[in-house]
């Protein structure tokens, strides 16, 4: 999808009129490993731009998530709590997280895939 | 030199395959300057003489015998299977280390899985971790465990829980900014009631009331349990606590001045993710094979580093072993009969110690089961007066705690015989 | 090869062991207790006999690799021999068979033990005082981060942070966040040691200490660390000794000198007490003076010959273990440390760094070497090279229990990439040294040949590698309230009846 903006924390964002979806990276979840748990928030609850949103886990390792913008909580990818799998074979699908109702304009740091490409390419030395 | 497996033959060849002369070639990064000549110590001894001075220092201790122990206070003499030091002293077990590679480390795994079953099935909750260093850290460990599930910062503490577990706790809550407040009313900003079953005078306390005031403000129950006691009381798990901690010393460890010993803690199915500590889940094989694996490590100190749960890395595996053979050796009806027999002897003598001029139960409308509390006139000087007949009699709370001037709190168990409660009653009446 | 569980091989008919009867005149239980305080139910335990409890835990004990079996290479852990003696020591009846609320005048030979193990550490580490309290190298950590948060509020200082260098062990982070600090990370440079230039850009009038292990993580002595204490004293923050690495310097320098304020000691690792398959250990913590008030209550005191317990410490932080600490592994330390004497500990630290040495040489042709020696104690290696065939750290580790050596430390510190951390101590012979670098010069030349059949191993243990994500999977699934099977513990199969008779235990079994 051409709309989709990343962070330098590998989440990503797509957005459609005030709503917006959030999951993190396919380069995120190689890095990761196998998914086996993710702590999430309620719907409802309001998060700002770059605020911890939950933990995701694997084995060997854990790392927080942030919101990549400001907005409210409608919904959270319930599928997730059986099957976090999810995130490894889909990650830009059904492996999406959290759906916001956004408040205020999208933060100027979104990158685009270009962008987020050589983030990742830094980080994988 | 002792332990050192290195020849003089050995170092020169291994100088020489590194290609330099001697060992100061190796240690160029250290600064001169803090170059040490020796170490300001005396040289080593050969085994007999290091034996030699150790027992002199063992032999300037006066041990009771374990018949003529009447004072608990948290360390209690028990009787000890043979099995238990048979099967920890096995080098496989005490000179293994903590179970990274499974593969290898099978024995240590499963024994760790069947102490988290064991804990689980005597507290009646749903998982159990791999042992803590005490209870008093379990207790405080807990304590942190409600901070961060209610996200409130106070944890009352009710009634006469052991007061150096309360010192404990205090000390952690201070780091983490927890207020630790005694004989408060239970508030929303509670985060847990803990209460000792039974207190550290060896009283009943009525735990369901306590958890049920817990819960009325939406805090945690932490119920700090005798692992002994829970043959024959109603466990935490029943009444509804969410976490039950305690000193698993009785379950077949000396009490070697204090420690080491183990701690326990159990908990809910909700918070086991914010148990501190090791726990081992089973998993398989590429061909099927059950095999037990650290679990849910994605919350410790090595992943998470300061968002971990807990700082814990060592635990007390082996006296978590020794709990484990001691409490199979007993199974259920032993340690039921363990338990009953500590309370008919207690009662027995409580009893007793009541016909003495003077003597009374401190609380005589509480119940207890193998440790209580009497007011006696002098309590020093019927200790001191014990010491010298041999006999270790009651401990003297009076220095925790101020109102109970002349208590004396005094334990029975299974290794006090009749004749030795005749020989301490012999004293008292003399 | 695998042994059931001990709830699995339970035989509900299996007499209970013989056990004193009462023999007193006392009620019974449910004569005065209401049946409300009395457990409904047995618990599950399991019912054994004697022979059988037996050969169940021999089985298991033969499916452990230990120190007394194995080379134990394990970086960080220092996986040395344990002298038998000292067991010998600590199950004396003078010291098991103490009751720790005795009088002082009955156990004046702990304390004298306790003293002079105190001051033994103080001669070895260089500091004043040493609180033998701690139960473990972390619980040590959250002490001495106590005393220096203490030490800071007394003067009346907002300390509110606590730098700690990115290959530092994971206890470090969170015992500094169990403090009640920030943790701020200092970087390593290229050459694996504490980058000065990043240390100095955050350290502030908010720092309360930097944690430090010398020589680091990576084996490597901090040459600079005179110019770090300097530093860090400068702003008024103190500086805080991970005595981890201890192994590598007994007798060669001291933390106190190079400017330590507070150090904790692993006796479960640089003193020999046995690891017991993940503790017990103990974690005393030294301090120098200014530290000193502050100390856990209670101290050891000995005036005139006379030793005694000094509870009145009005600065103190406080208790942090019941009692007076894991008396029995300081029985065990100070038995070794009186064994080995001044010139055996620096003998055996020699003996460690030459090891470390030695060993690296043998397989550096093998494995990356990441940063340059010589090394102290222990090394970090990288399998990056074997990056192409597909073979990892992991692998190598699995492949050494194939050939009967217990795997390094792997992934570990952190800031190498494919990380094999090897520490061989001093109780490991030159043959056995040869030994290990063989095997992995033909792990090494097997992982060119023939990668994929190194992902299979170990084949030779009990178990093969274990499926931890779908472990993790099902406990996570369990712990959601999606399935009822606790993966943490056993649980009896639920058709089956009651491994425990119905029998209600109002009823006496006496």
């Amino acid at each position: 999808m051409a709309d989709r903006r990343y962070t330098k924390t590998h989440e990503w964002v797509t957005v459609d009129g005030k709503h917006a979806t959030i999951g993190i990276t396919d380069f995120a979840q190689s890095q990761l490993g196998d998914v086996v748990f993710l702590e999430l928030p309620s719907a409802g609850r309001k998060v700002a731009a770059r605020e911890t949103f939950g933990v995701i886990e694997s084995v060997k390792a854990a790392s927080d998530l942030y919101s990549p913008v400001a907005g409210k909580i409608s919904e959270v990818n319930e599928k997730l709590a059986s099957k976090p799998e999810l995130i490894n074979s889909d990650p830009y699908g059904e492996g999406w997280i959290l759906k916001l109702e956004l408040a205020g304009d999208l933060p100027a740091d979104l990158l685009d895939e270009a962008a987020y490409k050589k983030v990742a390419e830094a980080s994988s030395h | 030199m002792p332990y050192l497996v290195h020849s003089p033959e050995d170092r020169s060849a291994m100088l020489e395959t590194l290609g330099v002369r001697s060992m100061n070639d190796l240690l160029v990064d250290i600064p001169q300057s803090l170059r040490l000549e020796s170490l300001q110590l005396p040289n080593g001894l050969s085994e007999f003489e290091t034996m030699a001075q150790v027992s002199s220092l063992a032999e300037r201790n006066h041990v009771y015998p374990d018949r003529l122990t009447f004072r608990g206070g948290g360390i209690y003499r028990r009787f000890i299977p043979a099995a238990v030091s048979a099967v920890t002293s096995k080098p496989e077990f005490y000179t293994a280390y903590t179970p990274y590679q499974a593969e290898a480390s099978q024995g240590t795994l499963q024994a760790i899985f069947e102490f988290q079953t064991l804990i689980a099935e005597l507290t009646a909750l749903d998982v159990s971790n791999a042992s803590l260093y005490d209870g008093a850290t379990a207790v405080a460990e807990a304590a942190m465990m409600a901070y961060v599930h209610t996200g409130r910062n106070e944890v009352l503490v009710s009634g006469y829980v052991h007061p150096e577990y309360v010192q404990v706790l205090r000390a952690f809550g201070e780091g983490r900014g927890i207020k630790v407040r005694k004989g408060a009313e239970p508030n929303k900003k509670t985060a847990a009631i803990i209460f000792q079953q039974p207190d550290f005078l060896g009283l009943l306390v009525d735990a369901r009331r306590l958890t049920q005031a817990a819960h009325d403000v939406g805090a945690l129950a932490i119920a700090c349990v005798d692992p002994i006691s829970l043959a024959m009381l109603a466990p935490p798990g029943e009444y509804g606590a969410d976490i039950a901690v305690g000193e698993g010393q009785q379950l077949g460890l000396s009490p070697s001045f204090g420690g080491p010993h183990v701690g326990f803690i159990a908990c809910k199915r909700e918070l086991v993710r914010k148990l501190p500590g090791r726990l081992v889940g089973t998993a398989h094989d590429a061909h099927g094979r059950r095999g037990f694996v650290l679990a849910l490590a994605a919350r410790e100190q090595h992943i998470r580093r300061e968002k971990a749960t807990s700082n814990i890395c060592t635990n007390h595996s082996l006296c978590a072993l020794a709990a484990a053979v001691y409490l199979t050796y007993m199974g259920p009806y032993g340690l039921r009969q363990i338990a009953d027999v500590s309370f008919r002897r207690a009662h027995s003598l409580a009893d007793r110690l009541a016909r003495l001029q003077g003597w009374e139960p401190a609380f005589p409308e509480r119940q207890f089961l193998n440790e209580f509390p009497f007011r006696v006139p002098k309590a020093r000087s019927v200790v001191r007066k014990l010491a010298r007949k041999g006999i270790l009699g009651g401990l003297e709370v009076n220095r925790w705690f101020r109102e109970l001037k002349d208590v004396l709190t005094f334990t029975c168990t299974e290794v006090n015989d009749p004749q030795a409660l005749d020989e301490l009653m012999a004293v008292l009446e003399s | 090869m695998s042994e059931p569980l001990s709830f699995e091989l339970s035989r509900p008919a299996v007499d209970p062991p013989r056990l004193p009867e009462a023999e007193v005149a006392g009620p019974a239980p449910a004569d005065v207790l209401g049946r409300e305080m009395l457990r409904a139910r047995p618990p599950g335990l399991p019912r054994l006999s004697e022979p059988e409890i037996m050969r169940h835990y021999s089985r298991l004990a033969s499916l452990n690799y230990s120190i007394s079996e194995n080379f134990y290479p394990l970086g960080s852990c220092t996986m040395k021999y344990n002298p038998v003696v000292n067991e010998a020591a600590a199950a004396l009846s003078g010291f098991a068979d103490l009751h720790p609320y005795q009088d002082e005048d009955s156990v004046q030979g702990a304390l004298e033990l306790m003293w002079r193990l105190e001051r033994a550490l103080c001669a070895i580490v260089g500091v004043e005082r040493v609180t033998l309290q701690p139960a473990a190298g972390a619980h040590g950590e959250w002490t001495a981060l106590r005393m220096i948060a203490a030490f800071h509020h007394s003067r009346e200082e907002n300390r509110t942070e606590v730098l700690v260098p990115d290959s530092a062990h994971g206890t470090n982070p969170a015992s500094a966040a169990l403090s009640g600090f920030h943790v701020i990370e200092v970087r390593s440079g290229d050459d694996g040691r504490i980058s000065l230039a990043d240390l100095e850009s955050k350290l502030s009038p908010r720092t309360a200490a930097l944690m430090l292990t010398n020589p680091n993580t990576l084996g490597l002595f901090e040459r600079e660390i005179l110019d770090i204490a300097e530093m860090v004293h400068a702003t008024g923050a103190m500086l805080y000794y991970d005595g981890a690495n201890l192994n590598a310097f007994m007798g060669i320098c001291r933390p106190g000198d190079m400017g330590f304020d507070a150090v904790h000691m692993n006796l479960h690792k640089t003193f020999t007490t046995p690891h017991g398959g993940g503790g017990p250990g103990a974690g005393p913590v030294g301090v120098k003076s200014e530290l000193v008030p502050f100390l856990p209550a209670p101290t050891v005191e000995r005036t005139n010959g006379h030793l005694r317990l000094d509870f009145k410490r009005p600065q103190s932080i406080g208790r942090v273990r019941s009692f007076y600490g894991n008396f029995g592994m300081l029985v065990r330390a100070y038995t070794y440390i009186l064994a080995m004497g001044g010139d055996g500990l620096s003998q055996a630290s020699q003996d460690a760094v030459l090891s470390a040495n030695y060993l690296r040489k043998l397989v550096e042709g093998d494995l990356d070497m990441p940063h340059e020696g010589p090394c102290m104690h222990e090394f970090v290696a990288s399998a990056q090279n074997l990056h192409e065939e597909g073979v990892r750290a992991l692998d190598i580790a699995k492949a050494l229990l194939d050939r009967d050596f217990y795997a390094p430390t792997v992934y570990f510190p952190l800031v190498v990439p494919e990380a094999i951390m090897v520490e061989p101590t001093e109780t490991e012979s030159k043959a056995t040294l040869d030994a290990f670098a063989g095997a992995i010069k033909e792990i090494v030349a097997k992982a060119k040949s023939d990668p994929q059949s190194l992902h299979e191993e170990p084949t030779k243990l009990p178990v093969g590698r274990l499926d931890e994500v779908s472990a993790a999977r099902r406990i996570n699934a369990y712990l959601q309230g999606l399935s009822e099977d606790p993966v943490l513990r056993w649980k009896a199969p639920a058709e089956a009846p009651e491994t425990a008779p119905q029998q209600t235990l109002q009823e006496s079994p006496c």
